[in-house]
């Protein structure tokens, strides 16, 4: 399978690169790992006549911690995320879910930017995001914005990024508190049937104190659940309080039959997977 | 569309070829570079047969444009061993019937060589996570499995005294 002709073009800076989106407009596609991309360009659904390539970019490779605040270049590998000593720290519910993406050799390439820009409702990192709460680092013509991951997401691949701004990084709040990824996929390498991000944080009384739900590919976006999050923190973490949660965020997905199987089953593999994201995060809470 | 002459080097040899932009690292690898042990499996990145080295990572060239490869070092199984003297991991696939048709033994021995450069003492649970995209369909892995530990072993042996 051969992509259709296109220019490549390698700019060096983020400037440089939002200059080349405006002038070449909508027939350009700005690429970062490629590993979305390349295959959709193989398979002629996507055809751009100009490619933007931010490999050369190095400033957006970074991954930094600064006091309590955690940021991640767009061009940093899901590899990158995997070895960062800085994260396993600050965050390590990321390098959990960096580790049940795709395989090795796409983790190497792909990057965390193309994961949550292209709005692909089976891509893990964007529920993660939306559980961190973190931010989008936008960068146009009119210059830099930041947008919410738990706003950015519209429809399957409809973000609130606009056509002519590039995803340049990522920036949350350090983590605090019990964590987990709990993700139902077929095999390994395959998207999730479903998957959960949790972050709860316990109390001295062991009340729960703070709570983060978000569910991967079970609607055409991820799903914060904001109901569920908040019955855990109102009622602490009980066997009642995990199955209610549960049921609200149930509540909110919409899953499609599809060859990861019908509905019912995933509204099943959902609860499951839910129930031991919540179980697992308070164990290490 | 114009053509891009690019510098790469492969197996520790710089080599020049020309390449439009939509060309992918596997076909000017094969087909330019007469370089045919990366192979074209599902063209999909899912199965790893086109799986090569570059810079330290393994990558599978069927995704990848040639262009994005301007630069590199890439190894691929030519660089690993050759039938005069074959590669720890080569010999142990052998030993160890790691293969059947051999389609995917190329990049699967390529992705187990990083493995091993990065996880010298691999559990077999390491093994099977870390060749998790190279597929096989005929051997059920079970043999591969075993020949990549065997290959850990003997290259974690002291050094013979001569």
């Amino acid at each position: 399978m051969i992509p259709g002709r296109f220019e490549y073009h390698q700019p060096d800076s983020v400037p440089a690169a939002v200059g080349l989106l405006s002038d070449l407009g909508d027939e350009a596609r700005v690429i970062a790992g490629g590993h979305s991309l390349i295959p959709m360009m193989k398979l002629r659904l996507a055809m751009p006549e100009h490619l933007i390539d931010l490999r050369a970019i190095d400033s957006l490779k970074q991954i930094s911690v600064a006091g309590s605040t955690v940021t991640i270049g767009a061009m940093a590998t899901q590899s990158d995320l995997i070895d960062s000593t800085e994260l396993a720290t600050a965050a390590p519910i990321v390098r959990e879910t960096a580790l049940q993406i795709a395989d090795p050799q796409v983790r190497y390439v792909g990057t965390i930017g193309g994961n949550v820009a292209n709005g692909d409702p089976g891509n893990d990192m964007p529920a993660l995001m939306q559980c961190l709460n973190a931010s989008f680092h936008l960068h146009g013509p009119d210059g830099e914005r930041q947008v919410p991951a738990r706003e950015f997401y519209e429809a399957a691949y409809f973000t609130a990024r606009d056509d002519l701004e590039i995803l340049t990084g990522i920036s949350f709040p350090a983590c605090e508190g019990g964590y987990a990824y709990e993700k139902q996929k077929r095999k390994i390498g395959d998207y999730a049937t479903a998957a959960a991000a949790v972050l709860l944080s316990k109390a001295a009384d062991s009340s729960c104190s703070q709570a983060a739900i978000a569910l991967t590919n079970l609607a055409d976006t991820p799903l914060y659940c904001q109901e569920a999050s908040d019955h855990l923190v109102q009622s602490g973490v009980t066997d009642a309080s995990i199955d209610a949660a549960v049921q609200s965020a149930l509540g909110q997905i919409e899953p499609v039959d599809d060859n990861r199987g019908p509905v019912e089953f995933k509204k099943h593999a959902a609860k499951v997977i839910l129930k031991r994201a919540i179980e697992n995060a308070w164990a290490r809470a | 569309m114009s053509k891009t002459k690019l510098t790469l080097n492969v197996n520790g040899k710089s080599v020049e070829a020309e390449a439009e932009p939509r060309e992918l690292l596997i076909h000017v690898l094969r087909e330019q570079l007469e370089i045919t042990g990366p192979h074209i499996g599902c063209e999909t990145s899912h199965c790893g047969a086109c799986t090569v080295e570059i810079d330290g990572r393994s990558v599978k060239s069927c995704t990848m444009f040639a262009i994005q490869a301007q630069g590199t070092e890439i190894t691929t199984i030519e660089g690993l061993g050759n039938p005069d003297k074959l590669h720890v991991l080569q010999e142990k696939f052998k030993e160890h019937h790691g293969l059947q048709c051999g389609y995917c033994t190329p990049g699967m021995i390529t992705r187990a060589h990083r493995l091993l450069e990065e996880n010298p003492n691999p559990t077999e649970e390491d093994v099977r996570f870390g060749i998790a995209g190279n597929l096989c369909r005929c051997t059920g892995y079970q043999n591969i499995v075993k020949a990549v530990l065997a290959a850990a072993d003997e290259l974690n042996q002291p050094e013979a005294v001569a």
